[in-house]
This record gives C-alpha cells, sequence and structure tokens, in this order.
C-alpha cells in the first residue's frame, strides 16, 4: 500500500527532472543563453501538474475506467492526435534562448536582443525570407505594383518578382504548376516514408507492452479489431504528418499562405501564434482554477457566512462587465510597462508580461461560472451519507473537503476547463481584435486578424491571413470541442450507466 | 383448466435478454403463467430476478437497443401480442393493460396538472372531448379516493404528497378502463398506513370493475392479504406457482420456504434469523442445474447437474406448480440423505432483565428548521421537525424508533449525533452534555456514537477503496499506532461482519447492497463506538439480505454490549431486534416502552393503527384493520392540540384543544393520550 503510493509521484518527477538537465545543459552545448520567460515558467508549472496528473489517474481505478472510455472513443482519439500536433509546436515554441553576437576579442560573449523559441530555428527558413509586403499564396510576384529601374535606365511600373518565392523558374507563368505539383509529391511520399516508419516504430512499442507478436499486433490494429481505436489514430498521424511534410517542401520554395504587410511569411505567423493560443487557453484556466475550486467548495461546505460572503463576491464581480474590466486591467499594466522599461531586458519580455497579464484578467473575469457550479455541486453532495458518516467519525472539516468533496468534483471541473479552453482561445481572438488583447508584437490569431481587417476593404481583397489564422484556429477549437465531448461523456454518471 | 374463455392473458415461454447475442444476460428465462378476468396475480421474488422485465415485455416496452424479447408468446384476450406492431400496441397500452410504476414521485410529468395528464389518456383511448373529459377527470380521481377532486385537477404533482401522487398515478392507468392492470411494486416507496389505503383502493376498484391485476412485489405480506394467485419468481424462473391458500398453507419450494422463515418478527425474537446464504446469481450465466443449487439448504447432487422440470401437482382445487426435484416422482432422492436444514436458530444470550443506568439521555430535543423568504431572509416560520422529544438508550440495549417519513425520526438520529445541530434541549452522554461540546472536544467523543445509513450505495465515497474507507475513522481518533496495525484492525473487522480479508482491496460499487452494508458496519465499529444510530439500515434490502444484516447487528451486540437507536418504519423487524420501542407522529413521542407490551396492547390510537396497518404472513388472524384517513400533516404548522386528532378515528372534543400529558404505566409505558387522562 505505502510503497505504492510513493511510486505515484517517483517515476514523473524523474521524468521532470531528467528535462530540468537537458535545459540547463544543451544549452551551454549550444553556445546560447537560455531565456525563461514567466509564461514559460507557468508552463513548466503546467506540464509538471499535467505529469503527475496523469500518474494519479494511472494509479487509481475509477478514473482510469473513465479515461480508458475516452481513449476507447474514435472521434476523441482523432481530437486528441490534432490537439498534441498542436501542443508539440506550442511547447517548441515555448524553450527561448538568445543568440550569441559575433565577439570582439576580450570582451565578455555579449547575447542578441532578440530572442528566439526553438520554433523559430526549425522555421528558419519561413522566419528569415521576408519580402517587401503582401504576397498572394504560391505567388511568385509582390500583390503591390512598383517603380523598378531597368538596366537600361528606364523606370516601369510592373509587379516585381519576389526575392525569395519561386526564384527557381525560369518561366513562372508556365512553369509554377507543375512545380507546385512536383513539390508537393515529393513532399507527399516524403511524408508517407516518414510516417509509415513512426507508425511501424509504434506498433513495435505496442506489441512489447502487450507481449505479442509484431505481425500480429499489427494486423489487428489495421482490422480494427484493437480495444482503443489505433487505426483511426495511425490513419489521423500519418494525415499529420503527410500534411505538415508537404507544407514543408513547398514552403522551402514559395509562401504557402502568402506574405503580410511587412513581407513576413503567414505560415510563420500562423504557427507562432498556436503558443498564444494554447498559452491563453490553459494559463487562464491556472489561474483561475484555485479560486474557483477553493471558493466554490468552502461555500457550498459551510455555508452560513462564509457562503454569504463568496456568493456576494462573485454575484459582484460577474455583474461588471467583462470587457470593461479587462479592458481597464490591460491598459493600466500598459502604463506600468511604460513607465519601468529598466525591469525588461528585451521587447519579449514585455510582450510577455501583457500576456501573462491578459491570462491573469480573464482568470479573475472568468471563474466565477465555475465556483457557481461547484458551489451547488458541494450543497448536493454535504448531505450525502458518506459525507455525513465522516463527520460522525470526527473528520476535520478540510479532510474532508480534500478527502470526500474535492475527488467528487473533479469531474465537473475537468469537463469545465475542456469547454472553456476553446472559448478563452476565441476570447483572445475578439480582445485583440478590440485592441485590449495581447501586445501588438505578439504574434497571435487575434492580431493576424486585426492587420487582415484593415485590408479587407482591398481591391483586389487580401484575404489570405484571415482564412490562415480562421483555419488553424478552427482545427484547434474543434479538436478541443470534439476531445471535450467525449471526456464530458465519460464523466458524466448519468451517461455511464446507460454504457 | 376446463374454463379457457376465463383466461385473460397467457403467457408461454417468454424469454427477455439483454446484451450481446452471444452471451446474453437472460432476464427472463422460460416464464409461463395465465391471468384469469378479475383476479389477483401476484408475482413475487426478489430484486434483480426479472419480475419487472416479465412486466415490461408484457407491453413490449423492454428498454431497445439494449434488451430484446428473445421468444416466447403472450395472448391477451386471445390475440398474440408479440405479432403486433408498435402501432397496434398503443392501442392496446394503456387502454386495455396499464401500468403503475413504482416510483410515483418520477412517473408524473412535473410541468403538467394533473388533471391535463389524465385527459390526455381520456382523449387518446377513450375518444372523449371536450366538457366530458373534465367531468370524467373529476371521477376518476373521486373514485381514487382523492378529496376534493374538482379542485385538484389543476394541481401539479409537486403539490401532491406521495400517496397522493400514487393514486393519481392509479387513477390514470384506470382511465382508460382497462382489462388488465399491471402494478409493479405500487407501494414500495410508500409508509404502511398509505400502503393499506392504496391496497384497499385497488381491492375495491377490482370488486366494481372487474379488471384483472398483476402485482409484482417483494413483500410476502401484501401476497398474503390481497391475492387470488402467487407465482414465485428466481433467477428469471418462476419456481412456484399455487393459489394463495394453497401457497401459504404448503409451500413447497426451498426458496420460498426460506423466504417465509427470514421475513422478522416478534415469535423469532431472541433466536437467528433463517437467512438465506449468497445472492442471486448473475443471469448472463449459463445454468446447468437448479438455479438455486449454490444457496439451497436441500441440495441434491443432482441438483448440481440436471434442470428441475415444471411440475404440475394436481390439489383439491386448483394446479400447484413447483420446479424442484424434491417433488419428481421420477427422480429418486439420493441414499445419502443430503443435510437437514441445520437449525440455525440459536438462543441469544440476552438478559432482557438487565437494564443498567442510561447510556444516552435526551431530555426535550428539539430541531427547529427557520423558513427564510425574501430579500432580507427573514424568518417566517420554523419547520417543527422534532418538537420536544424524551428518551434513554441503556447500555447493550436498542430503542426501536418508530413512525411514518416525514414525522422526524432521522432528525432524531442526527440531532443527538450533533450532526445536526439542536435547536434546544440536552443530549447527555454517560453525564456529558453534547450540545455545548464543540471543535475538539466534540470530535474526540464523536467515536463514542455512530450511524449507519439507509442507502448502502450512497454511504461509502466512492472513490475510495474499502481499506481507506476503515482506516478514516481510525486516523481521525487515533486509533492503531502505525500503519501495519490498523491493516491488522480492519482485516479482523472485516472478517468481524463476514467480508473476505481482500474485500479491503476493492471499491465499494464491486459489493451488492447487503455486503455494503456490512462495510458500512464495519466503519462504524472501526472506532470502538458504544452507541450506534441505525437509521433504517435494512429497508433497501431484500428480505434474505435484511435477515443477514439484522443477524449480524444482533450478535455484535450481544458481542460488544453495543447500544442501537434503530430508526425505522418497518415493525415486524422492531418486533425482532428491539428492546423498547418509541412511536414518533409529528417531531414528538406519543407511546414509549418495552416492545412486548407496545406490540401486544398497543394503548395510543397511533400505535394501534400503525400496527393493524402492517401486513402479516399469518393468515388465521382475523384483525380488524384500522384505516387511518388522510396522511401525515406538514409539521410547519402542526394541528392544535393533539397533532394526531384529525386522523384520529377516537379523536375527542379535548384533543383539539390541548396537546396531552404523559401517563405512565407500571409496566414501563408511556402514553401521550386524552384516552388514559
Amino acid at each position: 500500500m505505502q510503497k505504492l503510493s510513493r511510486q505515484f509521484w517517483f517515476a514523473p518527477l524523474l521524468i521532470l527532472a531528467g528535462l530540468w538537465l537537458l535545459w540547463l545543459f544543451v544549452p551551454l552545448m549550444l553556445g546560447v543563453k537560455p531565456v525563461m520567460l514567466w509564461t514559460d515558467r507557468l508552463i513548466v508549472l503546467l506540464l509538471a501538474a499535467v505529469v503527475l496528473l496523469v500518474a494519479y489517474i494511472r494509479r487509481k481505478a475509477p478514473l482510469r475506467e473513465a479515461w480508458l472510455q475516452v481513449f476507447r472513443q474514435r472521434r476523441a482519439m482523432i481530437a486528441l492526435v490534432v490537439l498534441c500536433a498542436f501542443i508539440v509546436i506550442g511547447l517548441l515554441d515555448s524553450i527561448h534562448y538568445r543568440k550569441p553576437l559575433p565577439r570582439s576579442s576580450g570582451d565578455a560573449v555579449q547575447y542578441s536582443v532578440e530572442v528566439l523559441s526553438v520554433l523559430d530555428a526549425v522555421l528558419e527558413r519561413l522566419r528569415a525570407r521576408e519580402e517587401k509586403t503582401y504576397s498572394a499564396p504560391f505567388a511568385t510576384h509582390l500583390y503591390a505594383k512598383e517603380t523598378v529601374t531597368l538596366p537600361d535606365g528606364r523606370q516601369v511600373r510592373i509587379y516585381p518578382r519576389l526575392t525569395h518565392a519561386g526564384r527557381h523558374l525560369a518561366d513562372p507563368q508556365k512553369d509554377k504548376a507543375a512545380d507546385i505539383m512536383r513539390t508537393s509529391l515529393q513532399g507527399v511520399a516524403g511524408g508517407v516514408l516518414l510516417g509509415l516508419s513512426l507508425l511501424l516504430l509504434l506498433t513495435r512499442w505496442l506489441a512489447w507492452r502487450k507481449r505479442q507478436a509484431f505481425l500480429s499486433c499489427w494486423r489487428e490494429i489495421w482490422r480494427g479489431a484493437s480495444e482503443i481505436p489505433w487505426r483511426s489514430i495511425f490513419l489521423t498521424i500519418l494525415i499529420v504528418i503527410v500534411s505538415i511534410s508537404t507544407a514543408w517542401a513547398l514552403s522551402g520554395k514559395y509562401h504557402v499562405f502568402g506574405t503580410d504587410k511587412v513581407g513576413q511569411d503567414v505560415l510563420y505567423l500562423s504557427l507562432k501564434s498556436i503558443r498564444t493560443g494554447l498559452v491563453i487557453g490553459t494559463l487562464t484556466t491556472l489561474v483561475m482554477l484555485p479560486f474557483a475550486i477553493a471558493l466554490g467548495i468552502m461555500a457550498g461546505y459551510f455555508r452560513g457566512w462564509v457562503d454569504d460572503i463568496i456568493q456576494y463576491l462573485y454575484t459582484t464581480l460577474s455583474s461588471i462587465p467583462g470587457v470593461l474590466l479587462i479592458a481597464a486591467a490591460i491598459l493600466s499594466i500598459q502604463v506600468y510597462i511604460a513607465n519601468h522599461p529598466s525591469l525588461f531586458e528585451t521587447a519579449t519580455d514585455r510582450a510577455d508580461l501583457r500576456l501573462l497579464a491578459l491570462c491573469v484578467i480573464l482568470g479573475i473575469t472568468s471563474w466565477t461560472g465555475l465556483c457557481r457550479l461547484l458551489r451547488g455541486e458541494t450543497l448536493k453532495l454535504r448531505e450525502m451519507d458518506y459525507i455525513q458518516a465522516a463527520t460522525a467519525l470526527g473528520v476535520r472539516h478540510f479532510t474532508i473537503l480534500g478527502r470526500h468533496v474535492m475527488p467528487n468534483v473533479l469531474h465537473i471541473v475537468l469537463i469545465m476547463v475542456v469547454l472553456d479552453f476553446s472559448g478563452l482561445v476565441l476570447a483572445e481572438a475578439v480582445l485583440s481584435y478590440v485592441g485590449v488583447g495581447v501586445d501588438p508584437s505578439t504574434i497571435s490569431w487575434g492580431n493576424m486578424i486585426n492587420g487582415a481587417r484593415l485590408e479587407l476593404a482591398r481591391e483586389p481583397v487580401v484575404w489570405w491571413s484571415l482564412i490562415a489564422a480562421f483555419c488553424l484556429m478552427f482545427t484547434l477549437v474543434l479538436a478541443a470541442n470534439l476531445f471535450a465531448d467525449a471526456v464530458r461523456d465519460a464523466f458524466d454518471p448519468r451517461l455511464r450507466e446507460q454504457a | 383448466m376446463e374454463d379457457n374463455k376465463d383466461i385473460l392473458l397467457s403467457v408461454r415461454d417468454l424469454r427477455v435478454h439483454f446484451g450481446s447475442v452471444t452471451a446474453p444476460v437472460r432476464a427472463v428465462d422460460g416464464v409461463s403463467f395465465d391471468i384469469r378476468r378479475g383476479e389477483t396475480f401476484a408475482l413475487l421474488g426478489e430484486s434483480g430476478c426479472g419480475k419487472s422485465m416479465t412486466a415490461l415485455s408484457l407491453l413490449q416496452l423492454i428498454p431497445t437497443p439494449a434488451g430484446r424479447i428473445a421468444g416466447g408468446e403472450v395472448l391477451f384476450d386471445g390475440q398474440d401480442l408479440m405479432a403486433l406492431s408498435e402501432i397496434q400496441m398503443r392501442h392496446i397500452r394503456g387502454k386495455r393493460i396499464s401500468m403503475i410504476f413504482q416510483e410515483p414521485m418520477t412517473s408524473l410529468n412535473p410541468v403538467m396538472t394533473v388533471g391535463a395528464q389524465i385527459a390526455e389518456v381520456l382523449i387518446q383511448h377513450v375518444g372523449l372531448s371536450g366538457k366530458a373529459v373534465s367531468e370524467r377527470c373529476v371521477e376518476l380521481l373521486d373514485a381514487v379516493g382523492i378529496p376534493a377532486p374538482a379542485k385538484r385537477i389543476n394541481d401539479y404533482p409537486h403539490q401532491l404528497s406521495g400517496g397522493m401522487k400514487q393514486r393519481v398515478m392509479i387513477a390514470l392507468a384506470l382511465a382508460g378502463e382497462p382489462e388488465l392492470l399491471i402494478a409493479d411494486e405500487p407501494t414500495t416507496a410508500l409508509d404502511v398506513t398509505i400502503q393499506a389505503q392504496v391496497l384497499d383502493l385497488l381491492a375495491g376498484i377490482q370488486e366494481d370493475t372487474g379488471m384483472a391485476i398483476m402485482l409484482i412485489t417483494h413483500d410476502l405480506g401484501i401476497v398474503a392479504g390481497t391475492v387470488d394467485h402467487v407465482a414465485i419468481m428466481y433467477a428469471g424462473q418462476i419456481v412456484e406457482q399455487a393459489a394463495r391458500k394453497e401457497f401459504f398453507s404448503n409451500t413447497l419450494h426451498p426458496y420460498a420456504k426460506k423466504l417465509f422463515a427470514a421475513v422478522p418478527g416478534g415469535h423469532k425474537r431472541g433466536r437467528k434469523l433463517e437467512t438465506i446464504k449468497g445472492s442471486v446469481p448473475p443471469l448472463n450465466t449459463k445454468f446447468h442445474g437448479c438455479r438455486f443449487a449454490e444457496r439451497c439448504d436441500e441440495v441434491w447432487p443432482r441438483c448440481y447437474e440436471q434442470q428441475p422440470r415444471w411440475l404440475e401437482l394436481q390439489t383439491d382445487d386448483d394446479s400447484h406448480g413447483v420446479r424442484c426435484h424434491r417433488y419428481d416422482a421420477r427422480i429418486e432422492a439420493p441414499h445419502t440423505v443430503a443435510p437437514q436444514p441445520k437449525t440455525r436458530l440459536t438462543e441469544a444470550q440476552i438478559s432482557r432483565e438487565q437494564k443498567g443506568e442510561p447510556l444516552l439521555q435526551i431530555r426535550d430535543l428539539k430541531v427547529h428548521f427557520p423558513i427564510r423568504k425574501g430579500l432580507f431572509k427573514r424568518v417566517v416560520g420554523h419547520v417543527y421537525a422534532v418538537d420536544g422529544v424524551d428518551m434513554e438508550i441503556p447500555r447493550g440495549r436498542t430503542l426501536a424508533l418508530v413512525g411514518e417519513s416525514g414525522c422526524g425520526k432521522t432528525t432524531v438520529g442526527k440531532g443527538l449525533l450533533q450532526l445536526i445541530r439542536p435547536t434546544a434541549g440536552s443530549v447527555s452522554y454517560r453525564g456529558q452534555e453534547l450540545t455545548r461540546l464543540k471543535g475538539e472536544a466534540l470530535r474526540r467523543l464523536r467515536s463514542q456514537l455512530q450511524i449507519i445509513f439507509q442507502d448502502p450505495f450512497s454511504s461509502m465515497n466512492p472513490r475510495m477503496m474499502v481499506s481507506s474507507i476503515l482506516e478514516e475513522g481510525m486516523r481521525a481518533q487515533q486509533i492503531g499506532e502505525s500503519a501495519a496495525e490498523r491493516q491488522r484492525h480492519i482485516a479482523s473487522l472485516l472478517e468481524h461482519v463476514g467480508l473476505p480479508a481482500s474485500a479491503a482491496r476493492r471499491y465499494p460499487h464491486e459489493f451488492s447492497g447487503g455486503q455494503r452494508q456490512r462495510i458500512c458496519v464495519a466503519r462504524a465499529l472501526a472506532v470502538k463506538p458504544e452507541l450506534i444510530v441505525c437509521d433504517e439500515p435494512t429497508s433497501a434490502l431484500d428480505v434474505s439480505v435484511q435477515a443477514q444484516t439484522l443477524n449480524l447487528l444482533k450478535d455484535l451486540q450481544n458481542e460488544l454490549q453495543l447500544s442501537y437507536l434503530f430508526i425505522t418504519h418497518n415493525l415486524s423487524v422492531v418486533d425482532y431486534l428491539a428492546h423498547d420501542v418509541a412511536v414518533m407522529y409529528l417531531g414528538r413521542i406519543v407511546e414509549k416502552g418495552p416492545v412486548e407490551t407496545i406490540m401486544q396492547t398497543p394503548r395510543h390510537p397511533y400505535t394501534e393503527a400503525l400496527l393493524s396497518a402492517v401486513p402479516t404472513l399469518d393468515e388465521t388472524s382475523e384483525r380488524e384493520v384500522i384505516r387511518l384517513q388522510g396522511e401525515l400533516p406538514s409539521p410547519i404548522n402542526p394541528p392544535t392540540g393533539c397533532h394526531f386528532h384529525p386522523r384520529c378515528p377516537r379523536a375527542m372534543e379535548e384533543c383539539r384543544r390541548h396537546y396531552p400529558a404523559v401517563t405512565r404505566w407500571e409496566t414501563g409505558e408511556e402514553v401521550r393520550c386524552h384516552l388514559y387522562m
């Protein structure tokens, strides 16, 4: 018994310690300066919490059973694979560093003020290749006419060729379609190869876990006979990898999603926005959860004056218009940042603080809903016989709250968190659009949409920023919602009894 | 069988399966019976043996796609119901066959008035319209004994009490003027006094209209009183079927005999109740022999190998069917006679005379719940849940607290444990005043007073293992020095309540109701209490399991000198287990005294009525049943004078004015009634 309970946090802690060591030593070897932004720290905290939670769930039979039910649903697993792809990109984008500047001999090493992330390094080819201004997806020419001086001295107004896209084509008009086709075929082929080898590895691992022969395991999966719908998972993984690889192949030669006003690659912007979206969606929850859970169950359990105060608090908070509160808070943070420039080493630091402030303020305005739900549920629970029995046994109030009430309201918390996530991602876009969202220098879907808004009146319309932001946001939110549905179904006791 | 025309419903070899085709759960496995016009046919059995499924399949109301009718024939008035389409079935349901469900609270639509719900049936099935509908509604409500029916048709279900709702349900079922009424546990959710009213009502209606009733129940007492034919179901099959007289005078099947023996009662006091070991087998098993063999005391080796045939034994007036090898002429009894039913009736070592100084004394206990209204939550009134209760519980004895639901029994229990803080009065435990204790001091003392709840399904945290559930109290009370010692204690506790040691590593949902109740007993015992409040611990359990639990409680009392406050509405349990009885009515105790005197010679009219309303197995005693009018009044504004006078058959002018004082008798009884002033 005792040994078991020690084990559950042991393995995850080992993993986290390993990651910590990696984070310490890899930058040393590469000669860069690691940077930990505030949001990065919170993401690490969140990651640690998730890892511990997973370890805990694996040990608790009823919880494990419920999660297994989630994993058995095909739709949920497809959504999870997509979510994982987003999360991996977000995490890569959360490991920040600063490059050393070329040093003059004898001086201490100076580091560049530009904070880069691992994702930036991976997407170097997209980040570095800036055009002058707008260009459409797969275009070879700029979207705006320019006056160009010809070699013979004449000046003409033409659409000039792009500096980084389609340079290899002699005659863009004629060769472009064939070249795109060829490149994407190469990308697809590479993706299939890569995907299949990954799937083979995965099957190997599965076969090892189930102590099964590799071939029989492989066959079972593709016949769709496995308990967890591995066939659908494999297909989704394959599709994700193939589309990434195709986009990768194409982006070497073209701007797949075009470029924006200052010539940045829109594909790069949309990928960088993923981190902002995820941070808003998850950190906000992290901020609000302690409030919501502690206050909610205390109000429901203790009743009386505790309940009165907490109810008063959340009724007041929820009757103040949210946007107004957020605007006021963000503006005062902005003033604070402007007045204390010495506190921030880089521009990224400043933008990051504002992002964090947005999370906090969104959290403060959004805990009331969950709190109210938890209060109601606890009101019901406190009359349950087992809580009365615990009181009769002389168990302390806070022990009862921790041992009996909390675990029995956790399903509500989980459902709310997953449902809130998509709402928050969308809220970021809306707030940035209104102008009280993230810092204008932070790359986010909200800022992309805001930028695109101004160009919608242009003739011909610049549509690609909007569509790119929309597509990625839509995929993320849809995946999150589908997954949330499955989680809710699995944890709703009424639905479970029917199953 | 010569009067074939008389047969209204004939079921032959009905089979209902659930779940997968390959390994189905056979909820109903070859059931055959006939119901004649105008008779009452009872289907009796423990929960989970397929009674309700049989009834639902008659109306083709089996929940699909999980369940399906796998075979058999249902002839209703010569017409094969199985062959009917869903649309044709709709003309049968509610019109020719109606059904009443167990739970009146959930069977009525809460957003429709009672009248509208009855009118729906009238318009659909009888084809009435306009004014005739509302007239018929009033008529129906009147027929089921609802006072002022013309007003009541505009009421919503929440405005009616439980008994009233069940009456409305019956009116609904009667609206189509059915030829067959299926009543699925119609009185299980009701108090004894109301139960008697409802059963009377059904019998009266049957007399007037000549419809047949199929009564599904687990209560042998109800069967004894009201039915013509009895069939006993066990694990999806009918194991015995006979006319009532024949059945009660000549019970054949070992299961039926056991059921009789497991019913507690006064004449079994001081002895152990017969129990049926184990529980109903899961219905997805493939049975090779008799389904009851595992639990049977009279089992033959053959019972494990061969399924018993259905035997029709001819008796004087009617056939008596049974499914048991013992009565099969073709099968010889084995040479080695199976062990005779063990006489488990051991004399318990209770010295009834021993009556020490009270362990717990309650004086004038009051629990009032304020009713708040309006913006500033002003107190506009009180619910007088408990309004001045005196009692004492001596060491090693059982005090039973009896009353209808809503009379404040449970509140007394929780009030004395300080789970609900009393408004006034004193609770003194070994001379210590509990109502004034707070915080740490109260927490220390809590180990002495424990509670066992009614519902074994909600009384344990579903997310904790049994060992953690049992350990919780020990840790809070610092019993046991080390974890290892506590684990040893847990193992011995489990052994004590008759569970295997492996139970510690499992979760509550893996146990049956009776086993869960044992775990709850073990949890209470873990902190070594002196007094346990048992809040209807057996009312959610089947008779056979109830007997196991009662035996356990009695054994523990003898062994550990425990005191019990046994809260119940089941008077036969009281008779069996208690030493003293207190009868409660609307927040006050109206009569209390030693169990023998109260059960034999009740003095308060309410006690008399309660006792007479209990259905008994003993057919010979022709008692006059006292029918109480109406239901328990609201504790918000109790009636003036004696609370019982509006329902009392012997009410006097005096009763309306003053609440009666206590009259004491030499035998130790105390009664509050003007009759004895």
